[in-house]
């Protein structure tokens, strides 16, 4: 069955039906929730610490490419994007500044 | 981006959403998707899986975790459970953001359809942008600044898959970063109230340390512990 041309549609079928599931549920129990209650404030804060903790995750235990750049470093392009953005308040040009910030320290610690 | 934003049509309202997403969350977004790309090539899939899986999943982390499971030959229960305990993240996210985008005569489908477009950024900017936005306008703008964000994610794919070592590491390596950097400002450039600052902090602090407990379910554990635990500490704030 794995070996068949099927099998990876098979795989990338499941996974997107696993992961709208949660979209569709969304919807369909929306309907039932009320903006202003404590119940929609409380959910609004279970989703801002889970994107937060997403984010933070993603620059200190990353689990793509980003594993090779070392840790000091991925901080540093944080620290230098969001004191850009502060001091610019210029997203696109801070996100850059970081990334730079990052292509520079992994060129001259490999050097 | 600025959170006071009017439009006279709902169609104007689209074309807004579209041109706020053409700068940097496209470059973000679709910078995330490289590595993606790259990755399928690795596990043996070809671009058209890759282009699939965007398109139809459009949720990186269980995208990845599809791919790694697929890479190592794993069962269709196992892909479904990981890519499921991934994407358990959309609902407190699609259960706060539809509330604010209904509208008596928008048709169930829509809702349905939209909501596969959900994922952090949309999110966000349309949860900052709504409440100053007329009701009837909310749906068309995130419509059209996600629409971009979906193009721009297909196109890194296609990147990503068809130049591996093209680029040096360290230009690869400084796109993907792109990605955690933009969702940072993200939320710095609105923290809105007492309530939404103390769930962003504390999601910040537990969200690695759970991750090295639970890598699978440790999102939904930061929401629910760090979120739950915020809105006590404001309890006092209005709603």
């Amino acid at each position: 069955m794995q070996d068949s041309w099927l099998w990876p549609l098979l795989v990338l079928a499941v996974a997107a039906l696993s992961t709208y599931v949660w979209r569709g549920l969304g919807v369909a129990l929306s309907g039932r929730i009320n903006p202003a209650s404590p119940f929609f404030a409380w959910l609004a804060c279970v989703a801002y610490a889970l994107l937060a903790g997403l984010i933070a995750r993603m620059v200190l235990l990353p689990i793509g490419p980003l594993i090779e750049a070392p840790l000091a470093a991925r901080i540093a392009a944080l620290a230098a994007c969001v004191a850009s953005y502060y001091l610019t308040r210029h997203v696109l040009l801070s996100i850059l500044l970081g990334g730079a910030i990052l292509a520079l320290w992994l060129t001259f610690a490999q050097a | 981006m600025n959170a006071a934003l009017s439009f006279p049509t709902q169609r104007a309202a689209f074309f807004g959403g579209m041109r706020a997403a053409a700068s940097a969350p496209a470059l973000a977004i679709g910078a995330s998707f490289l590595g993606f790309g790259a990755l399928v090539r690795e596990s043996g899939l070809n671009l058209w899986h890759g282009l699939i899986s965007t398109a139809t999943t459009w949720a990186l982390p269980g995208q990845v975790a599809m791919v790694e499971l697929y890479a190592v030959g794993a069962g269709l229960l196992a892909v479904a459970l990981a890519v499921g305990a991934s994407g358990s993240r959309l609902l407190p996210m699609v259960l706060t953001l539809l509330p604010l985008m209904r509208q008596p005569g928008i048709p169930r489908w829509r809702y349905y359809a939209s909501a596969h477009f959900i994922a952090m950024t949309g999110w966000a900017i349309s949860m900052r942008v709504a409440p100053s936005l007329q009701p009837a306008l909310r749906l068309p703008f995130f419509e059209g600044f996600t629409v971009i964000l979906w193009s721009a994610t297909m196109v890194g794919t296609a990147i990503g898959f068809l130049l591996p070592g093209v680029l040096p590491t360290e230009v690869t390596l400084s796109l993907v970063i792109l990605t955690p950097l933009y969702f940072t400002l993200l939320f710095l450039e609105d923290l809105g109230g007492k309530r939404k600052r103390v769930a962003l902090a504390l999601g910040g602090v537990l969200g690695a340390p759970f991750f090295m407990l639970s890598p699978d379910w440790s999102l939904m554990l930061t929401g629910l512990v760090g979120g739950s635990l915020a809105f006590w500490l404001t309890r006092k704030e209005k709603i």
